[in-house]
């Protein structure tokens, strides 16, 4: 069966509900699955999980999916630049989990690892380890977090073979490559589509075994949050 | 008279060492980078999967994927190396980063740190603060002493903790302190800044701290 589907829309088909878990890869706009978030808006599920890093800015990324109040609940490291994102969660209308950010990672990687839960240093004695068991280990405590797993990930690669082996490119890798293990069907938008044998084994990011769907966008959209730059020195 | 901002980020670069892997907060710990000592070479994280960070871009030359921890433009270095979120915290969270640089909303006299939220009003999220205080080997702080009248250096936080016993020193527009964030010594002023008087400094401080100057 092959895992290359023509478009977004047919990427996702069969696999949305109502009140699903969704992952979708990216570090604010940076290496954002766009094309797929779009598509999962088209599909009109409701009452969805989304864990991602941040709720994209108005009018991009996850955030597409709030103006359409898709979305129950987020669990994310850090939410600004987002007014949508404020307004629904000062009203009550939106749940929100927030995890220190390396936490998110690690759960991400815990839940494709089959590793249920885990102990880190970070948040104990802070309000994020209430409830949570705590331990000490070698003379130092630490807090339990659990896993996280998705029924579906959206995740972006700048490049993909055909057997579903990807390559990121510079920070836009952030989350994409946890999220991509962690997904019961992980769904990767591409730039470039290569065929199997095309990209050097040494050189793959992510195995191909956690992929089950790609979909090709050639020419997808790319946001600079905060442009910064230099003058050219004459 | 007080350090200004510059100052404050000059006096922080003075805790950078040779060899140093190095994670500078948003905001003056952004312009530490700017006083690096000569002859020490340090490589900067950004938390987002990105060690060995460069300079700003030259126009025309900014990139979509190439970004730092506060989302802005950044360019690569010949020791650049990008990698996971997961391996980016494995590095914060395992000890593997020498200094983290950070700014902070209050401080308390056992190294308690609070920067991420006040009650009741929007939160942002913690991002990677709380990941960094507790992993990386030495945590400085670098803030005003007083935020609107009121001194940030505590007795005890009041605002919720990003993290229980991390700060080991604070550098402010008044002076340099240390704190034995997991021993009995608490916290020492050990510099004052540029005019300021051992009186004001501590009229200005709510924590106790013993009075340990080095000049």
């Amino acid at each position: 069966m092959g895992k290359v589907f023509p478009d977004a829309k047919s990427a996702l088909a069969g696999i949305c509900k109502d009140n699903m878990v969704v992952m979708a890869g990216g570090f604010g706009l940076c290496g954002m699955p766009e094309e797929l978030i779009i598509a999962l808006r088209d599909t009109g599920v409701k009452g969805i999980t989304a864990i991602s890093n941040n709720a994209g800015v108005d009018g991009k990324g996850l955030s597409l999916l709030l103006e359409t109040r898709q979305i129950r609940k987020m669990i994310s490291s850090y939410v600004g630049e987002n007014k949508l994102f404020a307004q629904q969660y000062l009203a009550g209308e939106l749940e929100l989990e927030f995890n220190p950010q390396g936490t998110l990672a690690e759960r991400c990687r815990a839940g494709g690892a089959g590793i249920p839960a885990f102990y880190t240093k970070t948040g104990y004695g802070t309000l994020i380890a209430e409830g949570k068991p705590t331990a000490e280990f070698d003379g130092e405590m630490y807090v339990m977090e659990r896993w996280l797993r998705a029924d579906v990930s959206l995740v972006h690669a700048w490049k993909a073979d055909t057997e579903g082996n990807l390559v990121f490119r510079k920070t836009a890798r952030n989350f994409n490559p946890m999220m991509a293990t962690a997904g019961k069907v992980t769904v990767v938008q591409c730039e470039e589509l290569v065929e199997a044998g095309a990209i050097d084994p040494d050189q793959i990011h992510t195995p191909g075994v956690f992929v089950q769907r790609i979909v090709h966008v050639p020419n997808a959209a790319k946001y600079i949050e905060n442009r910064t730059v230099r003058p050219k020195q004459s | 008279m007080a350090w200004t901002r510059e100052q404050m980020a000059a006096r922080a670069a003075k805790e950078l060492r040779d060899g140093f892997y190095v994670n500078l907060g948003i905001g003056i710990p952004t312009l530490v980078s700017n006083y690096i000592p000569e002859g020490v070479s340090v490589q900067l994280q950004s938390e987002n999967g990105m060690m060995g960070m460069g300079p700003f871009p030259f126009e025309g030359e900014e990139d979509a994927d190439l970004i730092n921890a506060g989302k802005q433009t950044v360019s690569e270095l010949p020791t650049t190396s990008y990698f996971s979120s997961a391996d980016s915290f494995a590095m914060i969270r395992g000890g593997h980063i020498n200094l983290s640089i950070l700014g902070a909303m209050q401080v308390a006299e056992n190294g308690d740190l609070a920067n991420w939220m006040i009650p009741g009003k929007m939160v942002k999220g913690m991002g990677g603060a709380m990941d960094l205080v507790a992993g990386v080997q030495k945590v400085v702080v670098v803030m005003e002493h007083e935020a609107k009248g009121e001194s940030k250096l505590l007795h005890r936080c009041n605002l919720p903790l990003t993290g229980a016993n991390v700060v080991d020193m604070v550098i402010t527009d008044l002076g340099v302190f240390t704190i034995d964030k997991k021993g009995k010594d608490g916290m020492a002023l050990i510099e004052l800044a540029d005019g300021v008087t051992l009186d004001e400094i501590k009229a200005k401080t709510e924590a106790t701290f013993k009075v340990a100057l080095k000049n």
